[in-house]
């Protein structure tokens, strides 16, 4: 469903990972792994399309990726059923009810969303994955600020998902509760330094 | 689309702010611009077309930041760009609520503060014709300009300066519609001029504005 | 051997320093001939007076301030199109170079209009586009000097600078439907030679060709020293990063 081949993704300007390889099948959850800083957010982007990779491809059907930041892209002025009827809107969808109540929602659903707290406000931002109706997502840290029974509640609607034939590609330091997903380390994929065999070509022979 | 529009339209009235901020603007630019060169009424009616546009111009400007930045600095604009909208689309859209809710609005108010700056009477109705053709062209640009700075922080200067040059041949041709229409002469050239900036900056500058904008997401 | 060779910044580098001295040279032969011959061996105008030798000076700093903005057009499309970084950087290094020709150019029609015009400042039409392209290019500045990424900056610019491009010309015109003005017609052109004698016309080329090598000088040591901080900035980011 989603296919990585020799990704180099740069951040500022600097290659940070290299030769990034994977495939992710429906049904499959992968986890990527790796210290602060390794690139795990730029290499979401860039699956995302959100920035250019250095080198490699990424492979996916058209629109069918969701992707979930570390900002939920919320509107403190707008109510939770607002906020998220806009993203139903805007992707074509009619499944509010269904997110609102897979993740646990409906209780809040007239209350704006400044009123909100930081574990509501996650699982609203959560929550508009399912009107995305989109297949392949890709998460960013999905579980922070959620409490225990949240991160039990988002690990259910991830196995629906999952089962459902999409796929799910998670960077997190957090055990998700998915003992089936698969886990991929990031640190052997870090840029080697030009001098110690980068391929970057002309522009660094001359730039660094 | 509409959602969009909706959304940034709802926004807009909760918020408050942005809404009225501009007229207000608007009516202190009036008011203190007599005050400044002085009650005879001949010198401020002849100097009211171009007040009067200049007024609504940086009004305009007060509220272009908040275009895109806000949407920039919660992540929607990523997961716009994510989503199936073109965001082409997404800037256009914008650029039409933002003028919806501020070139509409001063278009309407402009004859009420034309009343304190002692407009001749033939000037009104061009006035608001040309405020009417020309408002929209404000808020393309500005939000091209906007799209340009959405990754600076406080680029509101900034996006003045670079905004404001773009605005010279839309002020020029709308002040003198004013002018030519307060003054009892032909008026259909400046007029049709008007009208092209913003047609031609209606199609071009959303791609331009867009480019711009995935510039600055990556 | 092709152009775009010299897009890779190392053989640019190479050439541009083998180069950069003769440039200089010349510019500095051709502005000392030209203004020398300009300004004290041609006779006085019937009409303006000695006032008229500043035309040496006004001249070529305004063509070259408009060719500076054309100059970085170009370089930008480029970047845009073939993604060469000394392109983009070329754009960064003229624009402060173009925006002193305007500077130059306006300073110097000041100093003309005052005994030609009884007044410092007017806002005729050529003036007035003048300033505006002041305008432009200190925005253009500005948007350079706020973006931190550089790549970011140059793509920003680069676009800024294809808009402006756009609305810059129809300021132009705009200004023209505005105010008819009292700056004489152009000074010089290729096939109307009677505006200005041949006893100006030559020493004025002279100054013409002295003020594009200045410029031409002027960018490619700006664009070294970018090249450079760049580098630098590379450099210094990578050692940060191991």
């Amino acid at each position: 469903m989603l296919s990585v081949e020799g990704l180099a993704v740069a951040r500022g300007g600097i290659a940070v990972l290299e030769g990034v390889t994977f495939r992710l099948a429906a049904g499959r959850a992968l986890i990527l792994r790796g210290p602060n800083g390794v690139g795990k957010t730029t290499l979401l982007r860039t699956i995302a399309g959100l920035q250019p990779a250095l080198e490699g491809s990424v492979s996916v059907p058209a629109e069918a990726m969701a992707y979930a930041a570390h900002a939920d892209g919320l509107k403190a002025a707008l109510t939770v059923e607002e906020n998220l009827r806009f993203w139903a809107a805007i992707h074509g969808t009619r499944e509010v009810e269904q997110a609102l109540a897979g993740m646990d929602l409906l209780a809040l659903r007239d209350r704006r969303a400044a009123n909100l707290s930081a574990g509501q406000k996650r699982r609203l931002g959560l929550a508009r994955l399912l009107v995305t109706g989109r297949a392949v997502w890709l998460l960013d840290e999905p579980t922070v600020s959620l409490d225990a029974a949240s991160v039990a509640l988002f690990a259910g609607v991830v196995r629906g998902h999952l089962a459902g034939g999409g796929a799910v590609l998670a960077a997190t330091h957090i055990d998700l509760g998915l003992a089936e997903a698969e886990v991929l380390d990031l640190s052997p994929f870090r840029a080697k330094a030009p001098a110690a065999g980068g391929r970057r070509g002309d522009f660094d022979e001359a730039f660094a | 689309m509409w959602a969009l529009l909706t959304r940034d339209l709802r926004l807009a009235m909760r918020a408050g702010g942005g809404f009225g901020l501009g007229l207000a603007f608007f009516l202190l630019v009036a008011v203190l611009v007599p005050l400044g060169v002085g009650p005879e009424g001949g010198m401020l009616g002849r100097i009211a077309p171009g007040i009067l546009w200049v007024g609504a111009l940086l009004a305009c400007l007060l509220s272009l930041d908040r275009i895109f930045a806000l949407d920039f600095e919660d992540g929607s604009l990523d997961l716009l760009a994510t989503s199936p909208m073109p965001l082409e689309a997404v800037v256009a859209v914008k650029a039409f609520a933002h003028w919806l809710v501020t070139g509409l609005p001063l278009t309407v108010a402009a004859p009420v503060l034309a009343v304190l700056l002692n407009l001749p009477v033939e000037g009104y109705g061009w006035l608001v014709l040309s405020l009417l053709l020309g408002t929209p062209a404000l808020s393309v640009i500005g939000a091209f300009g906007a799209a340009l700075v959405v990754g600076v922080k406080r680029g509101g200067l900034l996006l003045s300066l670079l905004v404001l040059p773009l605005y010279v041949p839309t002020l020029i041709f709308g002040a003198e519609a004013v002018k030519r229409g307060a003054a009892g002469q032909a008026v259909d050239v400046p007029l049709l001029l008007l009208a092209a900036i913003t047609l031609g900056a209606g199609a071009m500058l959303p791609f331009a504005a867009a480019a711009a904008i995935r510039v600055n997401l990556r | 051997m092709s152009i775009w060779e010299y897009a890779n910044p190392k053989k640019f580098m190479q050439t541009s320093a083998g180069v950069l001295p003769f440039v200089w040279g010349l510019a500095a032969a051709c502005l000392g001939v030209g203004l020398v011959w300009g300004f004290f061996l041609t006779p006085d105008d019937f009409r303006q007076g000695s006032t008229v030798k500043i035309i040496y000076l006004h001249v070529p700093a305004a063509m070259m301030a408009i060719n500076a903005w054309v100059m970085m057009l170009v370089t930008s499309l480029i970047w845009l199109v073939r993604r060469h970084h000394v392109s983009a950087l070329a754009a960064k290094a003229a624009a402060p170079v173009g925006l002193t020709f305007t500077v130059i150019a306006l300073v110097t029609g000041a100093f003309w209009g005052q005994p030609m015009w009884g007044t410092w400042w007017a806002w005729d039409p050529r003036l007035t586009s003048f300033l505006i392209l002041t305008l432009f290019y200190l925005g253009y500045i500005a948007l350079w000097q706020a973006v931190e990424n550089p790549d970011t900056a140059a793509d920003l610019t680069a676009v800024l600078c294809l808009v402006g491009s756009v609305f810059a010309l129809l300021s132009r015109y705009a200004v023209l439907f505005w105010n008819q003005g009292l700056h004489q017609g152009a000074s010089l052109s290729l096939d109307k030679e009677e505006n200005v004698a041949d006893v100006f016309w030559f020493p004025l080329l002279v100054c013409i060709a002295g003020f594009v090598l200045l410029f031409v000088a002027l960018v490619l040591m700006r664009t070294r020293t970018e090249i450079r901080a760049r580098r630098m900035a590379a450099l210094l980011a990578r050692e940060r990063l191991a």
